[in-house]
């Protein structure tokens, strides 16, 4: 029953992490009804940022601010090139702009920090939790912990901000119609720039987390694709969607790799979550938390 | 009946003079204003109208005619639409406006409500009431007020106040989408093809509350209306727009008394019924001619 709690909570933990990159994704379709192709992009980009300013023998505390400037200078300029010129076009316009930002923000990440894997130190070692395992005999590990708790912060502070707000109001104003947001006096560009640059912002986040456990290197711009069940799962529009898809991918692949692994030759925690997602897609297509499809006869 | 029929005639009559007395001064102003969308598709060909203040003007047309483009390029929010104003000015209370964002006009008091209600459907009610606030930078509890007020001309609006908009009658979100310009305490509303899809007991009752709203707040109303014969009874004055041009203006009860507007736009003729290459013979001899 140990070994099954142990699983479970490195599942839920780990999950964690893919619910950050999904929250990016998240914000973005919000706010503005398109799915962000180029999210994983941005993470990418924003660890290597982080990691190759530092490499100037800069202290990660400073390290993180200018990081962070950068990824929000990114946001605001891909509003006012990339997107300000597209409003009111269709949401596949706007899609197919995202995969092509994907490619041009993966090669700007290359031209200015160089393409070699580069680790990334935050002070948190991945380690078991000592009085944990002395007193029941997990391992739960630390890095995955700090993560979880710096995911619920972002969480809960997200939330709010969405629901509890003026700004947050006009958020989701802007995702439902562009053109009767407009109407109403909300200023689309500012709405769009604030947006993208709270995606590049949690961008950041996940990037340093992903980057410290897996190296900051190109294969960064892939845990996208592990967020995308985590959306199906949780609603393309829903913050908490996103924690709960993420908890539920994380928890349901490791406890099937280790269950039902065996009976098919294991190694299906690459596959796994696809599977539930497809699954989910049949029987509950707006997910848990996403908004119900509107339908009026 | 009759007795109503009676009320709304010398209520227009009085009304009427009303505007001949302030017509000196227009609030809102649109002086031959020429649109071309797309940099190639000419739609207005130079419309020039005027509101008075506190007043409602009907703008009047067929399918196509240009209604929506001429709100549209009023409100500013034709770029959005790759439109553009090529010709002409469009002032409000003397003052250019045709530059402006749509938020800077919205704060200077002129709302467009759009065609077919554009409510945010997966926002409650309240909260797309909310949003039409905005643009006002002001305490909590002014904002509240206002809402009351809201929920004061459309009570149904109160009930309703924790749904999500998509799950309210198309009546009920035409209701949201007017009250939600009334947030942003507006001077004039735009308000565009009210009573589309909308049965005609609903309709007469949206009206009734823009009356209402004309009358009590002050607000002026411009609105582009195909349902021409509920629009000229609530309106004070009236414009008709046939291919990108104002054909014909007038006062609404002159309007509604003309043969010709009586002809094209209430489907009813004098000499009983015509044969169809008349009907189109005339009407185009008639429309350029005018």
């Amino acid at each position: 029953m140990t070994f099954f709690f142990e699983v479970l909570i490195g599942g839920l933990l780990s999950g964690v992490m893919y619910s950050l990159v999904a929250l990016g994704f998240v914000l973005i379709y919000k706010a503005s009804g398109v799915f962000n192709f180029a999210q994983g992009a941005m993470v990418y980009f924003a660890a290597i940022t982080f990691v190759g300013v530092t490499e100037f023998d800069i202290s990660p505390w400073i390290a993180f601010p200018i990081s962070l400037i950068v990824m929000v200078v990114l946001g605001l300029v891909v509003e006012k090139v990339v997107l300000r010129p597209l409003v009111n076009q269709p949401q596949i316009t706007l899609f197919m702009v995202t995969i092509g930002l994907a490619f041009f923000i993966e090669g700007l990440a290359q031209l200015m920090w160089g393409a070699n894997v580069r680790g990334l130190e935050l002070g948190l070692q991945d380690v078991p939790l000592e009085w944990v395992s002395e007193r029941w005999g997990m391992s739960i590990s630390k890095f995955d912990l700090a993560a979880a708790g710096v995911a619920a912060i972002l969480v809960t502070s997200l939330a709010l901000l969405f629901n509890r707000t003026r700004i947050g109001r006009a958020l989701r104003a802007v995702a439902d119609d562009h053109q009767a947001a407009l109407a109403v006096g909300i200023p689309l560009q500012q709405i769009w720039g604030i947006v993208w640059g709270v995606a590049g912002f949690v961008a950041l986040v996940a990037g340093l987390l992903w980057g410290s456990r897996n190296g900051v290197q190109f294969a960064l711009t892939f845990v996208a694709l592990k967020a995308l069940p985590v959306l199906i799962l949780g609603g393309f529009e829903s913050i908490p969607g996103a924690i709960v898809g993420g908890l539920i991918i994380g928890a349901t692949e490791k406890l099937a790799e280790v269950y039902i692994g065996p009976m098919v030759g294991g190694g299906i925690e690459g596959w796994f979550p696809y599977m539930l997602a497809l699954v989910f897609l049949l029987v509950r297509p707006e997910g848990l938390f996403g908004e119900k499809i509107i339908r009026r006869v | 009946m009759s007795t109503a029929s009676n009320a709304t005639a010398t209520d227009a009559a009085t009304r009427k003079d009303a505007v001949t007395t302030v017509a000196t001064m227009p609030y809102l102003s649109v002086n031959n204003i020429e649109v071309i969308y797309d940099h190639v598709i000419l739609v207005l060909k130079g419309v020039s109208l005027e509101v008075p203040e506190g007043k409602v003007v009907a703008l009047l047309g067929a399918n196509g005619a240009g209604k929506s483009t001429t709100l549209k390029s009023i409100s500013n929010l034709l770029r959005a639409e790759r439109g553009e104003v090529t010709k002409g000015t469009i002032e409000f209370k003397g003052q250019r406006v045709d530059k402006l964002t749509v938020n800077q006009l919205v704060r200077m008091g002129v709302c467009q409500v759009m065609e077919g209600r554009h409510c945010f459907q997966h926002l409650t009610v309240e909260e797309n009431l909310l949003t039409g606030a905005f643009t006002r930078n002001v305490p909590r509890a002014e904002i509240a007020l206002s809402l009351d007020k809201v929920y004061h001309y459309f009570p149904r609006l109160k009930q309703r106040r924790g749904s999500l908009a998509g799950y309210t009658s198309g009546g009920e979100q035409q209701m949201t989408a007017v009250g939600r310009a009334l947030m942003a305490q507006p001077k004039m509303i735009l308000l565009d093809e009210p009573s589309m899809g909308l049965a005609p007991q609903i309709v007469e009752e949206i009206f009734e509350i823009v009356r209402d709203l004309n009358g009590k707040e002050g607000v002026s109303f411009l609105l582009a209306e195909q349902n021409t014969m509920v629009a000229l009874r609530y309106a004070d004055y009236g414009f008709v727009l046939e291919n990108g041009r104002v054909v014909m203006d007038g006062a609404a009860k002159e309007l509604a008394g003309n043969e010709d507007v009586k002809e094209f736009y209430l489907g009813l003729s004098p000499g009983g019924r015509k044969s169809f290459r008349d009907v189109k013979h005339y009407r185009r001899r008639k429309r350029w001619l005018s």
